[in-house]
């Protein structure tokens, strides 16, 4: 496209158009009126003028008879920028006057009527035109008197060539001022649509120009710019992903690898093989279980669970995360406890159960106190598991007094495959967080974790399901509201 | 392991030549009749003969997709117990699979004791007896009515979990049992724990039930699972 092509095609451009139009229309519409008006009071002052000057000769030719009659009409006519004057006779014989020719059968019509006309002091032809007023005497005399319309036409050429002038004023400056803002709009958007091109190619740090004004065009781009900083973050999100993903893949696929080469290469006996071979299938095992986790949380992230639905009660879960694990924690010397109010649910029992089951593991193998940091009292060995209800949530907690996660870290923690760097040495595949997280969000709540002083509380926040009576009680502060 | 029953035969509908072939001839390793077929046609044509103890059948195959298969077959009246196989390892595809009428659920990648294991189980519901009401093995004796477990002369008290740990256990005595299967049908999850959560369970269990008797009864299976057994026998 070309430049201009481009630039006519603005917005900017056509709506100039379209302003154009109009104020044409509005102008000609003025003139128009103006003109109309004048000539209107133009001929009002033609047939006054005329009308008192038939009545003056009426009266003379009255009292004075045909002679003075005459008299009158020959020294009116020889005035200088005098009316039109024309008595004839009966016969049709002009009399008196300084009318020369006029268009045939004008002197036969009595009243007002419009002719071309030619004076005796004329040379040219019957170009001028004339408005006059044709009056039957006594005895057969016609009497004619009329005005020039001479001022008419030249008041009309004014308006006419006003109406040009000001008609070809609006386009030069509507047209130059479209472009004018046309080429501006567009030098903003071609500045937008370089960026734009830039970060497309790659350079997601590129962002686009803001203006002081403030103007629409500003404000867009400052929310395209947020735009650009959140997917630049959740990009930069990605990449980390994909990088640990990396990591925890590749290090145990390279581990694999590397004992089947060895196994191959040591001539080694039949138990030897054995071994190599059983190290591979438990590795290979860990991956496939690193894999589930990574699908699942994509599952539940996607949203896909959302069909497997309904409705039980959360403490349910909790006191079966209790029963599980119990033993596992009393093996580790922790003494896993549950505290379950009753909190109905809506969601997904199995996600929630793995959700709740993943936070109990991370609290048995992360959760043992300090020894160092302080004396070893039966409290500080105690996991809880807990299930409430608080306004319109369920929460479901985990509650351990280990070393907690520092408040930097929290959000950190609960990305794939985070392991804080003080637990990269435990097994564990590092999603058993953001597993959690993802099953929160899919049931529209959230994971949070906080501070147990000392330790850590990471606590399933999960939107109540509404029962009959819980309803109820919700909907009863808004009556009055509503009343009110 | 071998099973005590006849010779048990299985069909192995998978289209996938590598894995099938490898399901045939480790079934034949551990001595049972293995046949394949490698599409839902040919599958439920050989199915429908009904000489099979148990089905193992792919969920995605050419011609007609496992689950259309057993929905046909049991359509058909033909009752022979069927594990679904399938790569689709979530807990919606395995109600599904269930709800077309499969009897058990594996997600692949899988081991192979853990097929055999749940096989085993489940081509015993086929031959095997009506539920009993008293389970026994050597001198360990379980009631489901009373919920009255004894060893010899000595009762044994257990939890509530304890003992359906142990029940499930004596239904299938005899036959190895895996964690999974230990998780999914005493607990009901399905989900897989990153810690060895099972064998703490068991190694209470154990020492209920074993701990100061000469002769044990619950054994680990080394790469399986457990199973409880009269050792003489």
């Amino acid at each position: 496209m070309t430049a201009f092509g481009k630039l006519i095609r603005t917005t900017a451009f056509r709506l100039t158009l379209v302003y154009l139009f109009l104020f044409a229309l509005f102008a000609a519409s003025l003139l128009g009126y103006f003109a109309l008006n004048t000539r209107r009071l133009i001929t009002e002052q033609i047939t006054t003028t005329v009308n008192a000057e038939v009545s003056e000769i009426t009266d003379i030719y009255n009292r004075r008879g045909l002679h003075g009659l005459l008299n009158t009409m020959g020294n009116r006519a020889l005035r200088p920028g005098a009316n039109l004057y024309l008595l004839t006779a009966p016969n049709g014989q002009a009399l008196a006057g300084n009318v020369d020719s006029l268009a045939p059968g004008v002197m036969s019509t009595e009243g007002w009527s419009e002719t071309a006309y030619r004076r005796f002091d004329d040379q040219g032809n019957m170009d001028h035109r004339a408005l006059v007023r044709v009056t039957e005497m006594s005895n057969g005399f016609r009497l004619l008197v009329g005005r020039d319309l001479e001022e008419r036409r030249r008041l009309f050429g004014i308006v006419a060539k006003a109406a040009q002038w000001s008609i070809l004023v609006v386009v030069v400056l509507g047209i130059g001022g479209g472009i004018f803002v046309a080429r501006r709009v567009l030098r903003r958007i071609d500045a937008m649509t370089g960026t734009t091109q830039r970060i497309m190619a790659g350079d997601l740090s590129g962002r686009l120009p803001v203006g002081r004004s403030g103007d629409e065009l500003d404000r867009l781009a400052e929310n395209l710019n947020a735009m650009l900083e959140r997917i630049e973050a959740l990009m930069t999100g990605l990449k980390e992903v994909s990088d640990n993903i990396a990591h925890d893949l590749k290090t145990p696929l390279t581990r694999l690898r590397n004992r089947a080469e060895e196994a191959l290469a040591k001539s080694g006996c039949e138990a030897d093989y054995r071994a190599a071979l059983e190290r591979t299938i438990e590795e290979s095992d860990g991956l496939i279980r690193t894999f589930n986790a990574l699908l699942m949380i994509a599952r539940a992230e996607s949203g896909q669970a959302r069909g497997n639905m309904d409705d039980f009660d959360a403490a349910d879960v909790a006191n079966g995360i209790h029963e599980l694990y119990e033993p596992l924690a009393e093996d580790d010397g922790m003494m896993l406890r549950v505290k379950t109010a009753p909190t109905p649910i809506h969601g997904n029992r199995e996600l929630i159960s793995q959700a709740l089951a993943n936070l109990v593991e991370n609290a048995i193998k992360y959760g043992k106190p300090e020894s160092s940091v302080q004396p070893l009292n039966a409290d500080a060995r105690d996991i809880l598991i807990e299930a409430c209800r608080e306004r319109d949530q369920v929460l479901l907690s985990v509650t351990d007094h280990g070393p907690g996660i520092p408040e930097g870290d929290r959000k950190h923690a609960v990305e794939r495959f985070v392991r804080l760097e003080a637990s990269r040495t435990l097994p564990g595949s590092g999603l058993g967080l953001s597993l959690a997280s993802a099953v929160a969000t899919l049931h529209g709540g959230e994971l949070r974790l906080g501070d147990s002083h000392p330790g850590l509380v990471a606590t399933l926040a999960l939107p109540a399901r509404a029962g009959g009576s819980d309803r109820l009680a919700a909907q009863t502060p808004d009556v009055p509201q509503k009343a009110a | 392991m071998t099973a005590i029953a006849p010779q048990m035969r299985i069909l192995i509908i998978e289209d996938d030549r590598e894995s099938a072939d490898y399901l045939v001839k480790a079934f034949r390793e551990v001595g049972y009749i293995a046949d394949l077929a490698s599409d839902g046609e040919d599958g439920l044509s050989m199915a429908e003969s009904g000489e099979y103890d148990v089905l193992v059948v792919d969920r995605m195959l050419p011609k007609r997709d496992g689950l259309s298969l057993i929905g046909a077959l049991r359509d058909a009246g033909n009752r022979t117990p069927v594990l679904i196989l399938s790569a689709l390892g979530q807990v919606d595809d395995r109600i599904k699979g269930l709800r077309a009428g499969g009897d058990d659920y594996l997600p692949k990648p899988y081991a192979f004791a853990e097929l055999l294991a749940r096989v085993e189980v489940l081509s015993r519901r086929n031959v095997g007896p009506a539920e009993e009401t008293t389970y026994r093995v050597g001198d360990l004796e379980l009631d489901r009515l009373s919920h009255r477990v004894a060893r010899g002369k000595d009762e044994l008290t257990l939890q509530p979990r304890e003992f359906r740990l142990l029940e499930y256990l004596m239904k299938h005595a005899g036959q190895v049992v895996t964690r999974t299967m230990l998780l999914e049908n005493v607990w009901d999850y399905h989900f897989d724990p990153q810690t060895n959560v099972i064998d703490v369970h068991i190694s209470r269990l154990r020492s209920k039930i074993d701990k100061g008797f000469e002769r044990p009864l619950l054994h680990t299976i080394r790469g399986a699972g457990y199973m409880i057994r009269d050792g003489i026998r």
